[in-house]
């Protein structure tokens, strides 16, 4: 936001934050936060005191329209109650007091209190006593719908671009964009939030509690879809243009302004069909992903989770639809389990799933935060709309191998360079799923223990003739065949005969 | 002495010494730093440590919760079950650093009785020390000096006559200054730390200590309690510098002189020819270092007087005054040093001196180089093999790298007059 600064107690060496807006996201400024920095030596002192200080000499500095004051981890041990003390030291601009429990809840809640506190302190005394909007009001007044955008901020996934998205989206509809919040928001434009005939809710693990504020105090209502994929943008468009009484957009909209669906519908893509992949993000994320993979690229989904406990109710319901239980963990090693565990040939997470893939050898691309450098891209890239469609195509399509290196490799497993796991379109010999076996026979030489099973020299040559990408699979599926029928051994036979029984 | 010693509190951006784990688990593959804090103590290291974390992880975090909070008693239980089981998974682990944090120290959680009690229970299968890297006792490279003051106790004891080099350095930088020491005549020189944390050094009155590192305080009192004698010296950064560490060790062994100049002298003489493109860049531009690591003296003093640099400010996050007293000794009359921070503050003098080059941290770096002003940051020279005379070079062109590229790129990328088209 601009022209909002934030007052956080906490020790020495918290500023470490600073690096994920001047490093990651590159930005060329400092954050504007100030951090009281106690020391060991200050906690025998008046900590109360260097608060009230350090609110006083940011105030003095940078002047700003408001203030948000909060704790971190460490500071809530203390209990100065920096709120409090900082409400009480009569400052001409507002003060916003933050409870972030540190303890118990983690960023993106964070992220999702500080924008509703903000907006709620803020707009507090605009609230009417009964909440009654029109969102068709624009008619009378003669002028375009306009619509606020909720949700996008730094550090969330790809932000920049998608706002440029959905504004190009809808201004094309004939809607304006009122306010985007809170990212480039100032404290004039959290004013004029109420203004809008309609809120766009983008990320709900920022926006939603806002949302549904203003949705409850003044009556604003605001759309659910993300518009994410081409189904989901398209859904996205009728949602906002019913709830603005406007005539709803033609259905074969995305078909021609997306190249999603030809390059996907054309012969060059056929090989995707039915390719096993796993999903793992932030809510919203993780959603928009399994709805492209199962209906926009003909993909199978074979996971779907979420660290997002908040959004667990709707990533279940998702998970459901698919056939699937759903995970929602933040424990990475659980998310590693998962996935060594449905063998897939394609992981779509977060920066952690991507170092989880490397070791198993699997193909990944990132969908959703924690993020790294590199998912801050110089190019335009976002995830939302027509373009981001188009992105998305590329961007997930790009690790798989491509199809006709994939036959040969199935025909001719005896090349000095294209070898077993290589991705020549990556550029590198050995490619990503070259390793492939090492975890997987692992993991059978504990299950041989276990269950007594043992392949058989033939059985394992066979088995190394199936294609790297499902052999993980196949391997799977012929030891729970083997084990169904109560063989001991698994030769080239049992293998066969598993096979069949499975695609029957 | 001639330089002029001042002192600045407020708000401060330096990292806490939690950030050593980076560096140092590296160092010690067989060790592994169990922190004991919040959710902000592990996304710190998260981000510090970026890509690595999921290789081989050999650090991590118990996550203090709301029950722990509430009960002293359950959160020494739960340590327990996390290092067991962490125990467990990893039987290769010889040493177990608790670490502690800012919100350990605030509840007052008692590491030192807990790492002493695992070390009952599992007896002599690991060894459990503990050390606090809270940002409230310590900034960033303190952590390495809580570590291996940590170690103490477990050095054995010798009284044979040893060169101890103490302080992380690279392999290579490692090695070569242990060849270089040998060619001079002493025979045993160890390291501390090892490079395997079951391989500690043995310590007592017949070692003599070089200090790698200028923040290593409270190790050397170690050191010296244990009867080591720890020698006053400059620190081996450039090719002056390192040369006085070196002979001040060789004085001490009594090496006849002129072999030491005959080892030496020509490593000075190629470290100039190294020393001199780099050289031509730096010299007489102006430069400010803010707080960090306590390097910043030693790097002021060879960036002036090795690489013709002027100083303008030198921050540094503690000034430790007897270990640097060769050091300020170096500096020309008058060279501003200043203890502790305001970082507005500092900003502000940063952009009225409008200094040519600015050696800071990433929190600042970017948003600097916006403003037009060059910088280097600063965590690098703690991840670079930066020691001793043959690394002068590698040194000066740690600083010398940012102004080339500003004065490479900056035409095409501000250009200041309109290029007419140009029609065939
Ligand atoms: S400053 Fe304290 S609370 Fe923050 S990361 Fe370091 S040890 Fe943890
Ligand atoms: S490891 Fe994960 S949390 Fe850490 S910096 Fe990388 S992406 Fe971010």
């Amino acid at each position: 936001m601009r022209g909002v600064h934030y007052v956080l107690h906490a020790p020495q060496g918290d500023t470490y934050a600073d690096l994920l807006f001047t490093m990651i996201e590159r930005r060329g400024e400092r954050p504007p936060v100030t951090y009281t920095t106690f020391q060991a030596r200050d906690l025998g002192g008046d900590t109360a005191e260097l608060v009230k200080r350090t609110v006083r000499e940011a105030a003095e500095r940078f002047q700003p329209e408001a203030l948000l004051v909060g704790e971190s981890c460490t500071a809530e041990l203390i209990q100065d109650q920096p709120g409090a003390l900082a409400q009480g030291m009569n400052l001409t601009m507002p003060v916003v007091p933050l409870e972030l429990p540190a303890y118990s809840k983690k960023e993106n809640w964070g992220a999702s209190e500080t924008l509703y506190q903000l907006i709620r302190n803020l707009l507090k005394p605009q609230v009417p006593d009964q909440p009654q909007h029109d969102t068709q009001a624009w008619k009378a007044e003669g002028r375009r719908p306009r619509v606020n955008l909720l949700g996008p901020s730094l550090l969330g996934f790809r932000c920049r671009d998608d706002v440029l998205e959905v504004q190009r989206l809808l201004t094309v509809h004939g809607v304006d964009v009122g306010v985007v919040a809170p990212l480039g928001a100032s404290v004039n434009d959290i004013q004029r939030l109420p203004q809008a005939d309609l809120n766009v809710c983008l990320y709900p693990e920022i926006a939603e509690s806002s949302c549904s504020w203003m949705e409850r105090n003044f009556g604003i209502p605001f759309t659910r879809t993300v518009p994410i994929g081409v189904g989901a943008t398209h859904s996205f468009l009728v949602e906002v243009h019913t709830l603005l009484g406007l005539e709803p957009p033609a259905a074969d909209e995305g078909y021609q302004r997306s190249r999603l669906p030809w390059y996907s519908e054309s012969v060059d893509s056929t090989y995707l069909t039915g390719k096993r992949v796993f999903i793992f993000g932030d809510g919203t994320h993780a959603i928009a992903a399994a709805r492209i993979c199962q209906e926009e690229l003909g993909f199978e989904v074979v996971g779907l989770g979420t660290y997002s406990r908040e959004m667990a109710r709707a990533v279940r319901a998702a998970a459901k639809q698919l056939g699937l239980e759903a995970l929602i963990t933040d424990d990475y090693l659980e998310v590693e389990a998962a996935m060594a565990e449905t063998a897939p040939e394609l992981v779509l997470g977060t920066q952690m799933e991507r170092h989880s893939a490397k070791r198993l050898g699997l193909p990944c691309a990132v969908i959703s935060t924690p993020m790294h450098v590199q998912d801050v891209p110089a190019r335009t890239s976002p995830q939302m709309g027509w373009e981001g469609a188009n992105v998305i195509f590329d961007a997930w399509v790009h690790p798989l191998m491509m199809g006709l290196e994939e036959h040969l490799i199935g025909m001719f497993r005896h090349d000095f360079e294209f070898v077993d796991g290589h991705q020549s379109h990556l550029g590198h010999s050995g490619g990503s799923g070259a390793d492939t076996e090492s975890p997987t026979t692992s993991n059978t030489d504990q299950a041989k223990t276990a269950t007594g099973l043992a392949w058989t020299a033939d059985g394992e040559a066979e088995l190394r003739k199936i294609p790297f990408f499902v052999r993980g699979k196949v391997r799977r599926n012929t030891e729970t065949y083997a084990r169904e029928k109560g063989h001991l051994e698994i030769s080239s036979e049992t293998l066969y005969d598993a096979k069949a029984h499975f695609k029957a | 002495m001639g330089a002029n010693l001042q002192k600045e509190s407020g708000p401060r951006e330096v990292f806490c010494g939690l950030t050593s784990i980076v560096w140092l688990h590296r160092r010690m593959p067989d060790a592994f730093f169990l922190v004991v804090g919040s959710r902000t103590c592990a996304h710190l290291i998260q981000s510090a440590a970026g890509v690595m974390i999921f290789a081989e992880p050999r650090f991590g975090t118990a996550i203090l919760s709301e029950r722990d909070l509430a009960g002293l008693a359950d959160a020494h239980d739960e340590l327990d079950r996390v290092a067991k089981e962490l125990l467990q998974r990893r039987p290769e682990i010889r040493t177990l650093f608790l670490v502690g944090s800012c919100p350990s120290e605030v509840i007052k959680l008692d590491l030192a009785r807990a790492a002493e009690r695992l070390n009952d229970e599992l007896h002599g299968r690991v060894r459990v020390v503990n050390y606090s890297g809270s940002g409230i006792e310590t900034t960033f490279t303190d952590g390495e000096d809580g570590a291996l003051t940590a170690l103490g106790p477990l050095l054995p004891s010798t009284d044979e006559r040893q060169l101890l080099l103490v302080g992380t350095l690279a392999d290579a930088v490692e090695d070569r200054l242990i060849h270089l020491f040998t060619r001079l005549g002493i025979q045993t020189v160890r390291s501390l730390p090892p490079r395997q944390s079951t391989e500690l050094p043995p310590v007592g009155p017949g070692t003599t200590v070089l200090l790698t590192q200028p923040f290593l305080s409270n190790t050397a009192r170690m050191l010296r309690d244990r009867g080591a004698r720890v020698l006053s010296a400059p620190f081996p950064l450039g090719a002056e510098g390192s040369r006085r560490w070196m002979e001040t060790a060789c004085r001490d062994f009594n090496l006849p002189a002129d072999r030491v100049a005959e080892v030496l002298d020509p490593l000075e003489r190629r470290a100039h020819q190294a020393l001199a493109p780099h050289r031509q860049i730096l010299q007489g531009k102006r430069i400010v270092l803010l707080p960090e690591s306590q390097l910043e003296l030693s790097l002021a003093r060879f960036l002036q007087r090795e690489c013709g640099m002027e100083l303008v400010e030198v921050g540094t996050p503690y000034l430790n005054r007897e270990l640097m007293a060769e050091e300020l000794a170096l500096l020309p009359e008058g060279t501003t040093v200043m203890e502790g921070q305001h970082v507005d503050r500092q900003l502000d003098r940063v952009r009225d001196s409008h200094p040519d080059l600015v050696v800071c941290g990433m929190g600042l770096a970017n948003p600097l180089e916006a403003e037009g002003i060059t910088t280097k940051w600063s965590i690098e020279l703690v991840f670079s093999p930066i020691h001793g005379i043959d690394q002068a070079g590698d040194l000066a062109e740690l600083f010398s790298r940012p102004l080339r590229r500003r004065q490479r790129i900056e035409p095409a990328l501000h250009p200041t007059t309109l290029h007419p088209t140009v029609h065939a």
